[in-house]
């Protein structure tokens, strides 16, 4: 029971962030007028430490939050994608589990790989196919949108993911490690 | 009631147990304070009664504890939140409703209370701890004294017999501190609950009666009596916890403490001709130190306005600063004072450039701030915050104080002999290879400062230095700002410790309302009456002694007893 | 940033609604909207929706930050579509009626024109709407509107809870990334891109910190006050449903099974005057 209430704060919580980096931190790329995502990072990183049914409702709650706050209707083709990349990430949480024995060399591979074949899913997959199915757009617009969306969230999970686990991981004292010198 | 019997808990995490030998046994109806420095157990204790232990976090015990008969080990924690209610010291954590109203009702909601019930009970909640007004505002539209009736509000709806206190006033100014105590005294009053307190601020809890005090250390109960007893003692301040300032003058004026004497609040004090004679002996042989005169001004504030804009359309926008000015003398340490909200941490924040000023001249040495980035103007004034959590961004200790001087970009070898000498300097030394997260919450409050210090500003700015902290480590961090002050550093602390301001800043502003509405010796402000009722203030209870004692001169008093308490205790 | 949903407080019908109606009529609605490339359906859409929007006495002002914002993503949209694919018209109605030579082998025909007359459409059906659900539900119903629908209250209650930390947590994004830039960590254009996420995860560490407290505290406090004892939980900010809710609910039910009927009774979702 106890896990369960945690998991509960943390998926709103979780969601809260994803927000709030979605809506609200806006980091300029080199292409004008576009900004990038880093809320996927932080998507990333609960996912790893909470599973996929957190990684799966943060994506789902936070994105449609960011839509509606906008005023343009939940573009659910695109929410459910992020939903989807959090599931997927949270389903292999075991190769990269940030909560015991460190964040080091091996599961920082092994967590990047993960999150490329999540994302190239979600938004190679995912998104595309629904926004065919669900609003009849051209297959080539959609495919290659979701592409473009995809690579920039591959490299901002890849260097923003990493760095949360590595810290988070790292951040917990192991036990006997401490002693005043 | 509530019975420990041998009880001894040990955290999973933990090689040694946390608490030991516990033998406590607190009787329906009563309310009883616990005390004791930072880390001995306190919280542990009160997470022992509402369940939280073993339900959140696990351990081993041994022994037995019984709430009403039953043993807590075997009941599940919603049982047990139905007789015990618990206060959370974070109140932030402790409000989860999005408006004052549902954070009242979640315990209903939780327990499936239907709707004309519901609303009917909120009501009736609201009224018993004031909030009515303020029924459909969030959490971030309130005060810290209104979210703390919200906090008790919400606990006290249960129906529970058994409240907890965990550490109540805890970032509280002094008078919204003491209305908190009246109201918890005044429910006690009114429902015969059992109370239970937790709390730094012995003096503050004092000033409603209670009727037990039970002192920890190091997981062991070392005393457990009531307050007049424990108070003739040497008992507590061995602890390294407070005692009430009146006390610790009789102390120094050499007067026998007893029982029977009502130590517990001034009110009753009861001192004989002689006891008062050996005050005005005391006081008498007091000599003038006389505070330094400084004339150069390094900071010049003109005219300041600053209103937060809110970004909707509809909600008002906040006047939170209007019309100051004032002058930082170079080398002193002041103090900022004033209610909850009153702007002293925006007014930081305006200075430091995190947010813009309306109107208005800052001037640096001469040279106007505006002109500045936040970075450059970080060059000389260094902000430490009040959470050293949000300023916390490295995992290990060193990287974290050495971060400022790398984004300089000065040579590694430079970095490592300046990041050095800052931890040497905070008594961080020994744990400079220690992750951050390992240290207590004092500790980091060192490291924040570290880490500013290491970029040698010219004036520091504080917020809340000791805020949850013991008196022992209160000692330290204020002896070490000490030390640093006489240096040549200019330190500004921002502070709701009437007595930290008394015994450490040569000068006071007060904050009241987004004005600045005195700006004087500390010792004057607290003795003047209407500036403290206006700023939330409280009169320190020295003030009261010399009035007992017959003393006119009250101010020269206070004065005095910090002077005395500088040469000859602190030193000691 | 009070209020993620600016909800804006007037006497209106449609403020009266229950949120739970509000919602449901919400998805209703855009499901309606999503389905069908009926244009004669299509069409009617907008007009109801404006309006609704008067009848909620909400006006355009009110709202211009977010319908611009909205339009200018519409816009946006039908160029990329018509960019890649200027004859996506043709493959989904059948026909082809030339009016011009593109660039390459492309034509511009009648038919694409219609395809992005109906995207239009779909916007202007269901921008107003949206709108209209934010400015009129107050963000508490919202976590209680979802538990009446069928979600579970624990997943109402992370909804209820992200609402409720996201003003905190921008707060305290604000304060430590003003405390990081204090300290010489750069997040201007000036640096390269690599540093400006480094300098974005200096400042979502301690967030991210903070956050991981905040989990076990605010889940502690939840506990203590009983949260997760029942299967059910009641909402304080629940309201009963009148007359009105239903009508709503069975008008937008309606329009969802209009929709679902001109596309199976035509065996397609498109509809054009050449078909
Ligand atoms: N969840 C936990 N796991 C392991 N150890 C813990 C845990 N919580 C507290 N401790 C340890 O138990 C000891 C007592 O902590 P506790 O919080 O009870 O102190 P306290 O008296 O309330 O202090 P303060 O006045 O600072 O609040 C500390 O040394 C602390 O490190
Ligand atoms: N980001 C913000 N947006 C809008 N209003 C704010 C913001 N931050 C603070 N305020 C308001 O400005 C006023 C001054 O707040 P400030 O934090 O400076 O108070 P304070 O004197 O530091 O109080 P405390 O002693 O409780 O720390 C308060 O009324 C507060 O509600
Ligand atoms: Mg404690
Ligand atoms: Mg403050």
């Amino acid at each position: 029971m106890n896990k369960a209430v945690k998991l509960i704060v943390a998926i709103g919580i979780g969601a809260a962030l994803f927000f709030v980096c979605g809506r609200f931190i806006a980091i300029p790329s080199p292409i004008p007028n576009v900004t990038i995502n880093i809320q996927y990072g932080v998507l990333a990183f609960f996912a790893a430490a909470f599973g996929p049914l957190a990684g799966c409702l943060i994506g789902l709650i936070g994105h449609a939050l960011i839509d509606f706050s906008y005023g343009w209707g939940i573009w659910w083709s695109w929410v459910i994608a992020s939903a989807a990349f959090g599931f997927v990430l949270g389903l292999f949480k075991g190769l990269f589990n940030p909560n015991d024995g460190g964040f080091g060399g091996s599961k920082i591979v092994r967590f990047n790989v993960t999150q490329l074949i999540a994302h190239l899913i979600a938004w190679g997959i995912v998104a595309p196919a629904l926004d065919i199915v669900i609003y009849a757009e051209p297959a080539n617009k959609v495919f290659l949108q979701g592409l473009v969306a995809g690579a920039s969230n591959i490299v901002t999970t890849a260097i923003i993911g990493t760095i949360l686990l590595v810290a988070y991981a790292a951040a917990r004292p192991k036990k006997d490690s401490l002693r005043q010198e | 009631m509530i019975r420990f019997k041998d009880f001894t808990f040990k955290y999973n995490a933990q090689v040694e147990p946390t608490l030991r030998d516990i033998n406590l046994e607190i009787e329906k109806g009563q309310k009883v304070l616990i005390i004791g420095p930072s880390g001995c157990g306190k919280s542990t204790l009160i997470h022992c009664i509402n369940g939280l232990i073993p339900f959140s976090f696990e351990g081993e015990k041994q022994g037995s504890l019984t709430v009403d008969g039953e043993e807590t080990w075997d009941m599940s924690i919603f049982k047990l939140s139905r007789k015990v209610g618990t206060v959370l010291q974070d109140q932030d954590a402790q409000f989860i409703g999005l408006t004052v109203a549902e954070d009242l009702a979640f315990a209903l909601e939780n327990d499936v209370v239907g709707e004309p019930e519901l609303h009917q009970k909120v009501d009736q909640i609201a009224e018993v701890v004031n909030i009515r007004s303020h029924l459909l505002h969030s959490p971030q539209e309130l005060s810290g004294g209104q979210k703390q009736r919200v906090s008790l509000g919400g606990v006290m709806i249960n129906d529970c017999d058994i409240l907890l206190f965990d550490e109540p006033l805890a970032n509280l100014d002094p008078d919204t501190g003491k209305k908190a105590i009246e109201l918890i005294d005044e429910i006690h009053r009114k429902t015969g609950d059992t109370i239970i307190i937790s709390e730094h601020r012995l003096e503050d809890v004092l000033w409603r009666k209670v009727d037990r005090i039970i002192l920890m250390e190091e997981g062991r109960i070392v005393a457990d009596t009531t307050p007049d007893r424990l108070l003739a003692t040497e008992l507590i301040r061995k602890a390294g916890v407070r005692e009430p300032l009146y006390i610790t003058a009789l102390k120094y004026a050499g007067v026998q403490l007893r029982p029977e004497m009502k130590l517990a609040s001034l009110d009753t004090l009861d001192l004989t001709e002689e006891d008062k004679q050996r005050v005005r002996d005391w006081y008498s042989k007091r000599s003038d130190s006389g505070a330094p005169s400084r004339t150069e001004p390094v900071l010049q504030v003109r005219d300041l306005n600053f209103t937060y804009r809110s970004d909707r359309s509809q909600a008002e926008d906040h006047q939170a600063l209007k019309d100051i000015n004032l002058d930082l003398m170079k080398g002193e340490m002041m103090a900022i004072v004033g209610t909850n909200g009153a702007g002293k941490s925006t007014f930081s924040k305006v200075i430091c450039g995190f947010e813009n000023c309306d109107s208005g001249s800052l001037l640096l040495n001469g040279q106007d701030l505006k002109e500045l980035s936040i970075k450059e103007r970080a060059d000389h004034i260094g902000y430490i915050m009040q959470d050293p959590n949000q300023m916390i961004s490295k995992v290990m200790i060193f990287d974290e104080v050495a971060m400022g001087l790398r984004n300089k970009g000065l040579q590694e070898e430079e970095v490592t002999e300046k990041v050095n000498e800052a931890l040497k300097t905070c008594g961080l030394w020994p744990f400079r290879n220690w992750p951050v997260s390992a240290l207590s919450y004092g500790q980091k409050k060192r490291v924040t400062i570290a880490s500013i210090l290491a970029m040698e500003p010219e004036i520091m700015i504080l917020d809340e230095p000791t805020a949850g902290q013991d008196y022992r480590h209160y000692t330290d961090i204020m002896e070490f700002l000490k030390s640093l002050n006489e240096r040549g550093m200019t330190v500004v602390l921002i502070t709701h410790d009437m007595h930290l301001m008394l015994e450490y800043a040569e000068r006071s502003v007060v904050f009241s309302d987004g004005r600045i509405i005195a700006c004087d010796t500390a010792a004057n402000i607290l003795t003047d009456r209407d500036i403290i009722s206006r700023a939330s203030l409280k009169e320190t209870s020295l003030y009261g002694l010399a009035e007992l004692c017959g003393i006119t001169e009250a101010r020269g008093f206070v004065e005095h007893f910090i002077d005395y308490e500088r040469r000859y205790e602190r030193h000691a | 940033m009070r209020n993620l949903f600016n909800y804006i407080s007037r006497k209106s019908p449609i403020h009266d609604l229950t949120g739970a109606t509000k919602l449901v009529c919400l998805l209703l609605w855009s499901f309606a909207s999503m389905m069908t490339y009926d244009t004669r359906i299509l069409i009617v859409m907008p007009f109801l929706a404006f309006g609704l929007f008067a009848l909620s006495k909400i006006k355009l002002r009110d709202v211009s930050f977010m319908l611009g914002f909205t339009l200018v993503f519409m816009v946006l949209n039908n160029i990329l579509v018509f960019l890649f694919s200027p004859e996506h018209g043709v493959e989904l109605y059948g026909t082809s009626h030339v009016i011009a030579q593109l660039w390459g082998n492309h034509v511009l025909t009648l038919e694409q024109l219609w395809y992005h007359l109906n995207l239009v459409l779909k916007y202007l059906s269901s921008i107003p709407i949206v709108l209209l659900f934010v400015c009129t539900t107050q963000p508490s119903e919202f976590a209680a509107s979802l538990n009446r629908i069928g979600v579970p209250y624990a997943i109402s209650y992370a909804v209820a809870l992200a609402l409720r930390y996201i003003p905190d947590i921008q707060k305290e994004y604000n304060d430590i990334s003003k405390a990081q830039q204090a300290r010489g960590v750069e997040m201007s254009k000036k640096v390269s891109l690599l540093k400006r996420l480094k300098a974005a995860s200096t400042i979502l560490i301690p967030l991210i910190m903070l956050s991981m407290d905040q989990i076990e505290t605010v889940s502690n406090a939840m506990q203590l006050r009983g949260f997760g004892k029942n299967k059910k939980r009641t909402w304080y900010m629940a309201r009963p449903f009148t007359r009105w809710d239903v009508l709503s609910m069975i008008f937008c039910a309606g329009l969802l099974g209009l929709a679902i009927w001109s596309n199976l009774s035509r065996g397609t979702r498109f509809w054009s005057p050449w078909m």
